[in-house]
Formats: structure tokens, C-alpha cells, sequence
């Protein structure tokens, strides 16, 4: 029984790193759901601009990675939040498919615009020169851009978790997502609501996006490829729960990158047989409440 | 000045009926989909009053006070609420006028607790009441704040769903079924709080089937049938109409 604690703990950061993500636009799905009862497959196609406007953000404005983490949500907020007036708003009370449907038909166009501009291949985008390096842990060695990577999502995660469960704000939104209709006889404005939930979860994609441009490159499919296993991930959380699907997000990461330390021939495919199972024994997820 | 202000006070004693109207409803018409509903509904209620639109199952109760709250997608007529005619506005915009709204299933939220659901609605104009002035009209509250919502007794949730819409400042309360499937000593409870209320100055539509309960708080009746108005009484005509009363909700 040899363990390499490098090579295991280099799996696991990966893992976590890939969780990160995971987290970060599976948080933003459950949002999105619970408010428009869309399922967002364009989800990924904004995750990639996220990392598009972090690049032409540097390449044409000059403005650095720190700019782009700020700006970048909210441009890519901006322009999901026109699609949701223009297009997502007008499916309201129609069967998911259609919602489904016409995201995945954004998510195409969108990805093959900047496929038709950009190719398929990656272009580069540096570390920020205050993240550059690492830290030799003794077991491991730890590359300081990887660790903000984890611990600023999960921030972000936790802070998204808190403004929904803890806050006023969170509390209009937990309650139109049970009885939009009453809360607006409140006194609330519903649809800007729901306008602004929409921006929110398509902001957290581009901030993935941004987070990840400096560890896989800005490619036009990078979302195309992340989403698919982003959506095994909803699946075995459950759909309903905010806290669900983070820790969802960052335990399907570990479990991850445990595959790929012990049997790295089943690493692409253990977060499927996985949701296969949990699809069997509990349709409604691990954390979801039944439909 | 003096001749622009006769002009402008000449029409409203024309209209004297109405002037001191807190809402005024006139050939009101609303359609679920395609189905018609209410066929040109007329009432109204003046200030400081508490109105009662009674009427069996289905008579079109519910539907007219959601229609006065813009809930009802598709309408026709005119809803006057001091003075600004609303039947074209949003509920959210209605609610911000000042008008309040208890549904006939409370609308509890489960996914809030009792403390949240208080405070939900926002307020929309000063001079709601404090927390304090909540507590002293439904003391069960106090104890449960911290429980989920949907955890109450039935009763405990009406109070709820009334005490939150105290709190935004509206003055005119409409309250759908208040007393339904409650226990005579929280029917009592509610009785008092409406006559509270009702001294505090609130003025309330209120819809009943119970109409025993509705002679302990009302000033007037209203009979809906068939999403019409069918008949309308004070209460001290109501020994009177004993008989139509009986005939008109069979029972
Ligand atoms: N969502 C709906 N879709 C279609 N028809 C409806 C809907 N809600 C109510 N109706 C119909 O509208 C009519 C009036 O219903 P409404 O709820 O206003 O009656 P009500 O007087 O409040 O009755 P109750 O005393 O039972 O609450 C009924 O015939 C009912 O079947
Ligand atoms: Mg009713």
C-alpha cells in the first residue's frame, strides 16, 4: 500500500479547485431555478465570457485580473440580464423544456460567435503577478493562485449563501420562489426581481470564468465542457438548496480528483456513475426537497 | 382663484355618494382565462368602515378582491382607490397605494420563519404598526418568532397572515375568509382584533361565509351570486333580512 501523500494531495487541490467551480456555477443555477424555474444551459456559454471579458478587459483596456474579477460579472450580469427582458422572461409559467431549450440554443450561438472569431484553440491569460509562486508545505507544494482560487469561491459561495438564507433581500427571494404572486401584492416588484436573480447567477458564472482563465486558458468551449459535468452535479445535489449544491459542488470535485489518485481510468466518469446512483435511490438529490 | 377653486369643488358634490369612497367599484368584470367571472360588480366602502361581501361557494368573492389587488390577470370596469383609479395598475403598485391583502390561504411561507414572514411585506407608508402594537393583538406570535412558518396551527397562521400586513402602513385591510376551518375561541380572537382595528381607524373589506361572525364586525353587507352583487344591507337592517339572508346562502 504506497500512498504518495504529493501526488494524492496534488489530486486533491485539483479536486477542490474543479469544486470551486463546480460550486460557483452550480450555486448559480439553484438560484436561477428557484426564481425563473428555468434551467440555464447557457450557464456555460457565460461562464466562458466571464473569461473572454477578462481577456479583452487586459489585451484592449489594459485593465488586470483584478479589474476583470469585478467588471466581469457585472458586464456578462448585464448582458444575461437583457436576455432574461428580451427573451427567458417571455417563457414564464411554461414547462421547463422550453426554458431548457432556448438556453441551449443561446448557449450554441453564443459559443459558436466566439468560436467563429476566436478558433478553438486557448489563448493565454497570466496570474497576476500578487498571486505568482507558491508555498512549500513540507507534504506538498502549493501554488498561491490555486489556494485563492478555492478559499475566494468558497467565500463567495458562503457570502451567496448568507445574502439568500440571512438577509431581507434573500427573504423576498425565498418567498417569491414559493408565492411570486402574493409577495408582489406586497408592494414588491417581482419581475425586476427576478431580472436581477437572473443577473446575480450569471454574474457568479463570469466570475468562475474570470477565476479560471489563468489556470486553463480563454477558449470559446471551455464552458461547453464544464457544464454537462456542472449538471450531473445539480442532479445529485437536488435542485432546491443553496448550502446543497456548494457542498455538492466542492465534494464531487474531491471526489474527483480521489479517482484520480486511486484509479485514474474512471475520473471522467465517476461524477456520472455517481449521479446515476443518487437518480435511483433519490430522485430528488441529496439535499432537494422532492418537487 | 376663487372662481378656479368653485370649479374644481362644483363636481364633487355631484358626485356626493362616493366622495368620501375609500374604494369604489363599478361594473367590474374579470375572466380566468377564458372563463368570465365577475359580471359588472359595484360596491364600495368609505373610511373608517368594515364591509362584508357575503355570498355562497363560488359566488365570486375571492376573484373580486383579488381583482381589486390586480391579481387577476385580465379585468374590465373601474376599481377606485382614493380617488386614483387602479383597474389598469400592477399589484405591486396597488399594494404601494396602500392597499393590503390577506388571501383566503393565509400564504404563509414555509421556506420563511415566522419572524421573516412578519416582516416581509414592505412598507409603503409610514404609521404602520410597531412590533410591540402587533404583539399586544396577537401575543401567540411573540412566542413563535423564531419557528418555520408553516409550523403553526391554522389559527396562529391567520394571525400571522393578518399581523404582517399591519406592519406596512396600508390603512385599508381586505381579508379574505379570516375565520375559516378556526376554532370559536380564535374566531372570537379575530372578531376582536378586526374591532380593534376597525377603532384604530383601518377601514376593511372583508369576505365571510360565517355570517354570524361578519354581524359582530360589520357595518355592511354586500350579497354576491354569480359574480354579481345581488344585495347590500347595514347591519342594523340585518334582523330584518334575516329570511333573504338565509335563502341567499342556504343555509
Ligand atoms: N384559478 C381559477 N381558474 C379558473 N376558475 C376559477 C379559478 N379560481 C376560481 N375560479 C372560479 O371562479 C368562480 C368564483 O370563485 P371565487 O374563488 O371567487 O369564489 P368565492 O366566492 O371566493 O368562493 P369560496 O367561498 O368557495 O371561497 C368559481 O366558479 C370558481 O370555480
Ligand atoms: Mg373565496
Amino acid at each position: 500500500m504506497g500512498i504518495n501523500t504529493q501526488a494524492l494531495m496534488a489530486q486533491l487541490l485539483v479536486g477542490l479547485i474543479n469544486g470551486s467551480f463546480y460550486a460557483l456555477l452550480s450555486l448559480g443555477l439553484a438560484v436561477i431555478f428557484g426564481m425563473l424555474n428555468i434551467i440555464n444551459f447557457a450557464h456555460g456559454a457565460l461562464y466562458m465570457m466571464g473569461a473572454f471579458v477578462a481577456y479583452f478587459l487586459l489585451s484592449i483596456f489594459g485593465l488586470n485580473y483584478w479589474f476583470a474579477l469585478v467588471l466581469a460579472p457585472i458586464i456578462v450580469g448585464a448582458f444575461g440580464m437583457i436576455l432574461e427582458r428580451t427573451m427567458l422572461q417571455r417563457l414564464a409559467g411554461l414547462d421547463h423544456l422550453y426554458g431548457l431549450l432556448l438556453t441551449f440554443g443561446l448557449a450554441l450561438i453564443i459559443q459558436g460567435v466566439f468560436q467563429n472569431f476566436f478558433g478553438s484553440s486557448g489563448l493565454p491569460y497570466a496570474i497576476p503577478t500578487a498571486l505568482q509562486g507558491g508555498t512549500n508545505l513540507g507534504f506538498m507544494f502549493l501554488p498561491t493562485y490555486r489556494a485563492w482560487v478555492v478559499v475566494f469561491s468558497l467565500t463567495v459561495c458562503l457570502l451567496t449563501w448568507f445574502l439568500i438564507e440571512k438577509t431581507r433581500l434573500g427573504a423576498y427571494l425565498r418567498a417569491a420562489t414559493e408565492n411570486p404572486t402574493l409577495v408582489r401584492a406586497f408592494g414588491v416588484n417581482v419581475p425586476r426581481m427576478i431580472t436581477l436573480t437572473y443577473g446575480l447567477g450569471v454574474g457568479l458564472a463570469a466570475l468562475a470564468g474570470v477565476l479560471s482563465a489563468p489556470i486553463n486558458q480563454v477558449r470559446p468551449l471551455m464552458g461547453a465542457d464544464l457544464i454537462i459535468v456542472v449538471f450531473a452535479v445539480v442532479v445529485i445535489g437536488g435542485m432546491g438548496s443553496i448550502m446543497g449544491s456548494i457542498v455538492t459542488g466542492f465534494m464531487l470535485g474531491v471526489l474527483e480528483g480521489l479517482t484520480k489518485y486511486f484509479y485514474p481510468e474512471a475520473s471522467n466518469t465517476v461524477v456520472f456513475v455517481f449521479m446515476v446512483l443518487v437518480l435511483l435511490l433519490k430522485p430528488s438529490g441529496l439535499t432537494g426537497r422532492a418537487a | 382663484m376663487p372662481s378656479q377653486m368653485a370649479a374644481q369643488a362644483a363636481p364633487r358634490t355631484v358626485q356626493s355618494a362616493a366622495a368620501d369612497a375609500v374604494l369604489q367599484v363599478e361594473n367590474l368584470q374579470a375572466w380566468y382565462g377564458e372563463s368570465h367571472i365577475l359580471h359588472g360588480v359595484n360596491f364600495d366602502v368609505r373610511g373608517g368602515e368594515v364591509v362584508t361581501l357575503l355570498g355562497r361557494n363560488g359566488a365570486g368573492k375571492t376573484t373580486t378582491l383579488k381583482s381589486v389587488m390586480g391579481i387577476i390577470g385580465k379585468r374590465s370596469g373601474s376599481v377606485s382607490f382614493e380617488g386614483k383609479q387602479i383597474i389598469r395598475a400592477s399589484s405591486d403598485r396597488i399594494a404601494r397605494l396602500g392597499v393590503a391583502f390577506c388571501p383566503e390561504e393565509r400564504g404563509i411561507f414555509a421556506s420563511l420563519d415566522v419572524r421573516e414572514n412578519l416582516m416581509l411585506p414592505p412598507q409603503v407608508r409610514p404609521g404602520g404598526l410597531s412590533l410591540d402594537q402587533i404583539f399586544e393583538l396577537f401575543p401567540n406570535l411573540k412566542e413563535r418568532l423564531n419557528s418555520q412558518g408553516t409550523k403553526l396551527s391554522g389559527g396562529e397562521q391567520q394571525m400571522l397572515a393578518i399581523a404582517r400586513i399591519l406592519r406596512t402602513g396600508a390603512r385599508f385591510l381586505m381579508l379574505d375568509e379570516p375565520t375559516e376551518g378556526l376554532a370559536p375561541v380564535i374566531i372570537q380572537q379575530i372578531g376582536k382584533t378586526i374591532a380593534e382595528l376597525k377603532k384604530q381607524g383601518f377601514t376593511i373589506l372583508l369576505v365571510e361565509q360565517n355570517f354570524r361572525f361578519a354581524s359582530t364586525v360589520a357595518d355592511r353587507f354586500y350579497v354576491m351570486e354569480h359574480g354579481k352583487i345581488i344585495d347590500t344591507f347595514a347591519n342594523s337592517d340585518l334582523a330584518a333580512n334575516m329570511d333573504k339572508l338565509h335563502a341567499y346562502l342556504g343555509v
